[in-house]
């Protein structure tokens, strides 16, 4: 395809959406699946096409609206109202509307926290574009950044709008973005590769599942801008089989992509080539560090190997890699089309731009968000998450999954970024956050926790494969009743062992839901150690009178 | 020069550590010039002293009999002595404790037995849970390896002891 | 022949030179400096996974194992640190506590690189929970056994098979403590038709995990040596 094409395409599409009358755009991520929203959307198109509207009723199946625990949810002509719980019967009500006043009990007003506090550069269209038309993509100038990076600027260039962007790694480490992408550049091997890390694991995340199954052809341009930067022309998305509809939607963009050679050899009748697989994860968590990620491409057992070399330098089957997380890559797009200073502007001094967060747990608006970095924790779960679920109290949020920590009340003013996550105790992580009421247990939460890190430990290294199940027999003693002082002594030794000796990032961070549980809630652990009491009522203690009888 | 008190105790082991204790030979009078043996399976009393000042125990804590001893042994005594990996590992009494002591005891009087035998109950004392190493019921001072600890490293350790000095094995002992 | 660099270095303060493909592990070597190593095994690819190897460098708080990381220029080592004897102790520790093992009954027994550990890092007993896991014995092969109840997870014996013998018969299966040795997909030993029946694993092997049958405790010796002469026959007949 040329460019004159590529324009052409846009235009027709766009053309096409403005003879309509209606947009009626229903959600068809994951979350609102599973509430049957395909089956709405089935109706609803039953229903336009019986009152004969199809002309200027245009319904669209669109990516993730974010706010997930009022699901399904229904735009309508973007944004005039705001549809919420829809159900299949309500189909029939919605069309007859479409001219007329909206249907009042299904509207949601979208002038409140959740949405107008959020930012969104990742999730950008998200929920505006058919998760399964590159038409629709190219009518919002989809692939206009490749084009842009591709004709008008050379790779160096291309790198320094990242590097100026401050954009750091999404998956949870916080490396700098542009760092990484120079590295790849200067190095000298054969081939070079890119690889999307969609192996999203933590418990309770799910902004890359979303990104992916909402706008998979922002990822793909993504990645081929990176391999044009780092001079690679083949990448790889890794991710795991647990993502049907992503998986699906991905490989048809992947394809409708390749049609439409903005995959594959001469890119817009540009001299780049770039390729795009796709590998599926069997579910093992350590398969998302990045080692053990590039083994399993490999088809090698997925266990990580010690750094350096880092991938950058000898990654998949030994040539220089780069490997970025799919928020990371999200964010490419936005920044070559309104350049790195733009982005800069936004976040703090060392985390720039925004983060997308998994709100999940113990909070009304479960859901899918994206805010600057530098917001405060109590404005993310009182204000845009609306607060604690009725008649409970907050108690911890859960940052980072079970690399992270959980962090108190007394935290909850401090901005969110990278360094100041880790000051206390918990980290970026890729983006779970799970917020925990007082009725739950700290110690059974910590024990959640290890008891998912000594299963998904790879058995590799020593301290990690016996560490861990060590401290979750020792939390499952300190739950049941049944742990003394002693117990607890060689728990926080055996945090400090496997946190220090273990061979990666698994082992070295599985401590700390732990570590900060034992800092900001060290008394309910001596609660269930001397008192043989749980604070919250969630372990089952056995009374020692009982155990006697 | 007082004399020390040397008890020496068999739990759950084979007597084998106490065999190499007596493997001293002559140099068990030397022995004998230091320390007054106060109870042991070698002599002839019934009921463990009060104030004694080192102990050697040999074998795991295995039967509930096992566990009253040695917490008493803990309150009359100064200095425990895990003697033997028996002592200190639970060694091979613990090779049971993969499995129930039910199956255990109905493998070795039932099972294995070529006349109709029967799981004895009476004056025998009951099997914990689990053999376990001594330092896992009281606390213990010195650890002293070996299937069976070497005569030499035990009468390294007892001469070290004898004149007031905490003996470092470190070098001489290794387990099994 | 292409140039080497030479690098500068200390090593527990003493001054050493190595050529720059050298590892840490491998010029303390070289200078008789000791550092406890486990799943290292000379002619073997490096794993890492032991953690016994993991030593200090001046200006970094991380842990790095010897055996995987290079010199560079102005490193300065420590092998032995307060720090590291207590890491080592302890890891030994967890080795005893995740399987069975019993030195007194095993056929490795006084021929045992993990009971030569215990002695050499100082382990006076075992302050963990032992874990008594159930495991079994694969005693199918008409001349050699396995006995996970004394692995240690070292994979010498996979990467001997996979990178020497070239049969890669032994793998690992499942993950974290469910981790385990399986012969082929999982077959026993003795039905598998991969396996050459060569006994490298069986020779380097740390432990009493993997042994020549009709041999009685402490009976078993190994032969570890021979890979760097076997490599190297190798190449000189090429």
């Amino acid at each position: 395809m040329t460019h004159e094409e590529f324009i052409q395409l846009g235009e027709e599409q766009r053309k096409k959406n403005e003879q309509y009358k209606h947009s009626i755009d229903v959600c068809v991520a994951a979350a609102c699946v599973s509430m049957q929203s395909d089956k709405i959307k089935k109706s609803i198109e039953d229903e336009v096409k019986k009152k004969e509207l199809g002309t200027s009723c245009r319904i669209r199946g669109v990516g993730c609206m974010g706010l997930c625990a009022e699901g399904p949810l229904i735009n309508i002509d973007n944004g005039k109202s705001l549809y919420c719980n829809v159900k299949e019967e309500d189909a029939q009500e919605i069309v007859s509307a479409i001219d007329k006043e909206p249907v009042e009990r299904l509207k949601l007003s979208a002038d409140v926290p959740f949405f107008n506090r959020q930012l969104k550069i990742a999730l950008e269209d998200s929920c505006n574009v058919d998760t399964e038309s590159l038409d629709d993509y190219l009518a919002q100038d989809g692939y206009e950044a490749l084009f842009d990076v591709l004709t008008k600027m050379s790779p160096g260039e291309a790198l320094q709008e990242v590097v100026k962007s401050g954009l750091r790694g999404r998956g949870g480490g916080g490396y700098p973005t542009g760092l990484k992408w120079s590295t790849v550049q200067i190095a000298v091997t054969d081939k070079k590769y890119v690889i999307c890390n969609a192996d999203e694991g933590d418990p309770g995340a799910f902004m890359d599942r979303a990104m992916l199954e909402s706008n998979p052809h922002k990822i793909l341009e993504g990645m081929a801008i990176a391999g044009y930067v780092v001079g690679a022309d083949q990448g790889y998305i890794y991710i795991r089989a647990e993502y049907p509809l992503a998986i699906k939607r991905l490989r048809n963009a992947i394809k409708q992509a390749e049609r439409k050679n903005l995959l594959g050899n001469n890119i817009l009748g540009t001299p780049f080539n770039f390729g795009i697989e796709i590998r599926l994860g069997a579910g093992a968590f350590v398969c998302g560090e990045e080692t053990a990620l590039i083994a399993s491409i490999e088809g090698q057992r997925g266990s990580p190997r010690p750094r350096p070399p880092y991938p950058a330098e000898s990654g998949l089957w030994e040539e220089s890699t780069l490997i970025n997380n799919v928020e990371t890559f999200a964010n490419i797009v936005p920044i070559m089309k309104k350049g790195g200073e733009w982005f800069a502007s936004i976040g703090t001094e060392k985390s720039k731009g925004t983060k997308v967060f998994a709100l999940a747990g113990s909070i009304k608006n479960t859901g899918l968000i994206e805010v600057p970095m530098g917001i405060s924790l109590r404005d993310v779960v009182f204000d845009i998450g609306g607060g604690i679920l009725e008649g409970r109290k907050f108690k911890a949020v859960q940052t980072g999954g079970p690399s992270g920590g959980c962090i108190p009340e007394s935290h909850l003013d401090m901005p969110i970024d990278y360094e100041s996550l880790i000051t206390i105790g918990s980290m970026m992580g890729s983006g779970g956050m799970i917020v925990i009421d007082d009725s739950s247990c700290m110690v059974d939460v910590a024990k959640f926790f290890m008891d998912f890190c000594q299963s998904e430990s790879c058995g590799k290294c020593v301290p990690c494969r016996v560490g861990t199940a060590q401290m979750h027999t020792i939390l499952e003693k300190i739950t049941n009743g049944s742990a003394g002082m002693h117990d607890f002594q060689l728990l926080e030794e055996l945090c400090d062992i496997v946190k220090n000796t273990s061979l990666c990032g698994l082992g070295q961070s599985a401590a700390n839901p732990i570590l900060s549980t034992i800092k900001f809630f060290r008394e309910e652990y001596l609660s269930h150690i001397h008192d043989k009491h749980c604070p919250a009522g969630v372990c089952k203690i056995k009374k020692e009178e009982e155990v006697i009888s | 020069m007082t004399k020390l008190k040397l008890a020496t105790v068999w739990l759950d082991g084979c007597s084998g550590c106490h065999m190499s204790f007596l493997d001293l030979d002559e140099k068990i009078i030397e022995i004998a010039e230091k320390f007054d043996i106060v109870y042991s399976p070698l002599v002839d009393m019934k009921e463990y002293p009060e104030d004694v000042d080192v102990v050697l125990v040999e074998g795991a804590v295995s039967s509930d009999e096992d566990y009253e001893k040695i917490l008493k042994i803990r309150k009359r005594s100064k200095a425990i002595i895990a003697f033997g990996d028996c002592a200190i590992t639970a060694n091979v009494p613990s090779m049971r404790n993969r499995f129930k002591v039910d199956e255990v005891l109905k493998r070795g009087f039932i099972e294995t037995n070529t006349d109709n035998g029967v799981i004895p109950n009476k004056n025998i004392p009951l099997l914990r849970e689990r053999a376990v190493p001594v330092y896992e019921i009281v606390d213990v001072e010195i650890f002293l390896q070996g299937c069976p600890p070497s005569a030499d490293l035990i009468y390294y350790a007892l001469s070290e002891l004898a004149e007031g000095r905490i003996p470092d094995v470190k070098e001489r002992a290794k387990f099994g | 022949m292409s140039k080497v660099r030479i690098k500068t270095l200390k090593i527990d303060d003493r001054d050493v030179g190595a050529r720059e493909d050298q590892t840490i592990l491998e010029v303390a070597r070289d200078n008789g400096i000791h550092i406890p190593t486990l799943c290292q095994l000379d002619g073997l690819t490096n794993l890492g996974g032991c953690r016994l190897c993991l030593v200090e460098i001046k200006g970094s708080n991380k842990l790095l194992p010897s055996c995987v990381t290079a010199v560079e220029e102005g490193m300065e080592v420590s092998t032995n640190t307060e720090r590291l004897q207590k890491h080592r102790r302890s890891i030994v520790e967890l080795f005893f506590t995740e399987r069975n093992h019993v030195c007194a009954v095993c056929v490795s027994n006084n021929n045992c690189e993990l009971q030569n550990l215990a002695k050499q890092v100082g382990m006076t007993h075992v302050h963990f929970p032992y874990m008594y896991p159930a495991l079994s014995v694969d005693a199918t092969h008409d001349r050699f056994a396995l006995d996970h109840n004394r692995c240690v997870l070292c994979t010498r014996c996979v990467r001997v098979c996979d990178e020497i013998e070239g049969a890669h018969t032994l793998d690992v299966r499942g993950r974290g403590i469910e981790a385990y040795i399986i012969t082929d997909l999982e077959q026993v030993w003795g039905e598998s038709e991969t396996c050459t029946s060569c006994g490298k694993c069986v020779n380097v092997c740390p432990t009493g995990a993997l042994f020549e049958k009709n041999k009685s405790v402490a009976e078993m010796k190994k032969q570890t040596k021979f890979l760097p002469y076997l490599t190297m026959m190798r190449g000189a007949r090429r």
